[in-house]
């Protein structure tokens, strides 16, 4: 049963900052982002590389501040909402564009985007607050206000609950024709388009979804740090989306969020008990999952079964 | 006289100057088997691009029963009932055969589903029925790369059988099998074709089995049909033995 390895993942993140405190707002970081990766890995599925991914997780950043400052929204879950619905417009947007292009050009054209979007968020500052950002307020939960520290509790265990039906519904899109067909235009366009399949149409439904999941992603590091910048538009911010995909795997959708989990872990103990080579720790960690682990972190248990079955 | 499945009216291309179909004049019935025959460069191919919307002809139409598909898109064309299986296969090669088939049958049946699996019981029950009537349901579990070049054959044309076609366009479907294969792949091919009441136009290089399957025959040259007939006319016409078969 798939759910089995979803309910461990959700177990061992739950568990792990009741002994160790700090990391919960780690983790709440690594699950956002890898929640916008499992967006970019849904795009690697049919081939597509994004490299400006950053802009959707910087769109539901700012449509949650947005919503916060200027409309008044208090509630979590209405700002996280506001953050997937801006983003999944975006996603329609520019991936009608988008969807025509292949290979770098796919790359580079987001790539583009996003930094149009990062001048844009950096230079209108009567708009967006120039490079200050916006402040996000401390949400409201159904109408119960919480102080800082509760309220990190409660966006914690909450993310959990958000991962596991966003895991549940990709696995079934992934499943359904659609999905099945992402990886179909990977490995053969023309054989779509002979049984009658728009592949634009199936790549633009992916690109949605995945600007959606990253607006969600971005909707809650904003508020999981309270304050949104330009930066998370940033192309480093696409690059690292990209590295946590293909860190974790594509081969399963937990694959992105094991792979987010574990490169925060790696840069947060590296950074703070080897701060003059931590870049070094996290590339040799890189390298190593790389060569050892193609298929990625996803891959790992997989690969330790099969080699146990093997050896029977 | 009944309306042809297929017309095609003075169909004309050019690449380069190269013209690739001069002229084009065809028909096709109902329920119709019709080989193409024809030199190296003749045409053949392109003419298959024409009528399937990879190719927009320079002047001329194609018409579909009564319905003029000459601007239509490749996709647009196999939605109205023209599908095409390929000289080369075209499989989805990420994919096991009986995934590659249950996508096709999902494309006929309701494709635009986001949350209902692919692999429901439905679509399964039809994709081993088409495989067992090809003989590929022992393969089904098995990725086209893992095939024989026959077997990929067989499989990319129930990939066009699973959109339940009119018209079946089929590019050397026995080029590149064993002589030992082909004969068998071909009566496959055309007892599930009949079967299902499709017709069917194929390229094909291989005089035997032009004999065997074709009721008529068409012999291109130079982007026209030079001849046509039964196959018995054609490959006793002795311009078509000089120039097409290589026989004197």
């Amino acid at each position: 049963m798939r759910i089995l390895p979803t309910l461990l993942f959700l177990a061992i993140v739950a568990a792990l900052p009741i002994a160790v405190p700090w990391l919960q707002f780690v983790f709440t970081l690594a699950l956002a982002h890898g929640l916008a990766a499992l967006g970019v890995a849904l795009l690697l599925r049919a081939g597509l590389i994004s490299l400006g991914h950053a802009t959707y997780y910087a769109l539901g950043a700012y449509a949650a501040a947005f919503l916060s400052r200027s409309v008044g929204v208090t509630d979590f879950f209405v700002l996280i909402a506001g953050g997937i619905l801006v983003a999944a417009a975006a996603g329609v947007l520019i991936g009608l564009f988008m969807v025509r292009y292949r290979s770098i050009f796919f790359g580079m054209l987001n790539l583009a985007v996003s930094m149009i979007l990062f001048a844009f968020l950096a230079k209108f500052y009567g708009l967006t607050g120039g490079t200050d950002g916006i402040r996000v307020s401390t949400p409201t939960v159904f109408g119960a206000a919480f102080d800082r520290k509760t309220f990190g509790d409660v966006l914690f265990y909450s993310l959990l609950v958000i991962i596991a039906l966003v895991t549940f519904g990709v696995t079934r899109y992934l499943r359904s024709p659609m999905g099945e067909a992402l990886s179909a235009v990977h490995t053969n366009e023309v054989r779509l388009e002979y049984l009658g399949i728009s592949v634009n149409r199936v790549l633009l439904s992916a690109y949605t979804l995945s600007a959606a999941l990253a607006g969600l992603g971005g909707a809650i590091g904003g508020i999981a740090i309270g304050h949104v910048v330009p930066e998370m538009a940033y192309w480093t911010g696409s690059g690292h989306l990209v590295l946590v995909a293909v860190l974790g795997g594509i081969g399963g959708v937990l694959g992105p969020l094991i792979g987010s989990v574990f490169l925060e872990l790696v840069h947060t103990l590296a950074a703070g008990y080897a701060s003059d080579v931590w870049n070094l720790i996290v590339g040799v960690t890189l390298l190593f999952v790389i060569f050892f682990l193609p298929q990625g972190l996803y891959g790992l248990p997989a690969r330790l079964f099969g080699r146990k079955e093997a050896a029977k | 006289m009944t309306q042809p499945l297929l017309k095609v009216s003075n169909l004309k291309v050019a690449f380069d100057g190269v013209t690739a179909a001069d002229g084009a004049n065809v028909t096709i019935a109902e329920n119709e088997f019709v080989a193409i025959i024809g030199p190296n460069g003749a045409g053949k191919t392109t003419f298959l691009n024409l009528c399937t919307g990879y190719v927009r002809p320079s002047a001329g139409d194609v018409f579909l029963r009564d319905r003029n598909i000459t601007r239509l898109t490749p996709r647009a064309i196999t939605r109205l009932g023209i599908a095409r299986a390929f000289q080369l296969p075209q499989l989805f090669t990420d994919h096991s055969i009986f995934d590659n088939v249950l996508l096709a049958i999902a494309a006929r049946r309701g494709f635009w589903q986001a949350l209902t699996p692919l692999d429901r019981d439905s679509y399964r029950e039809e994709a081993q029925q088409l495989l067992e009537l090809v003989g590929l349901a022992k393969v089904a579990a098995f990725r086209s790369t893992e095939l024989s070049e026959g077997m990929r054959k067989l499989a990319d044309i129930v990939l066009a059988m699973a959109l339940k076609p009119q018209l079946l366009l089929m590019d050397e479907p026995t080029s590149g099998v064993s002589s030992d294969e082909k004969f068998d792949i071909m009566e496959t091919i055309v007892r599930a074709l009949r079967a299902e009441k499709v017709a069917a136009l194929f390229v094909e290089h291989d005089m035997e089995i032009v004999r065997r399957y074709a009721d008529r025959v068409l012999v291109w040259n130079a982007g026209r049909v030079m001849a046509e007939g039964t196959p018995e006319d054609i490959l006793n016409d002795p311009y078509v033995r000089e120039n097409v078969v290589g026989v004197v």
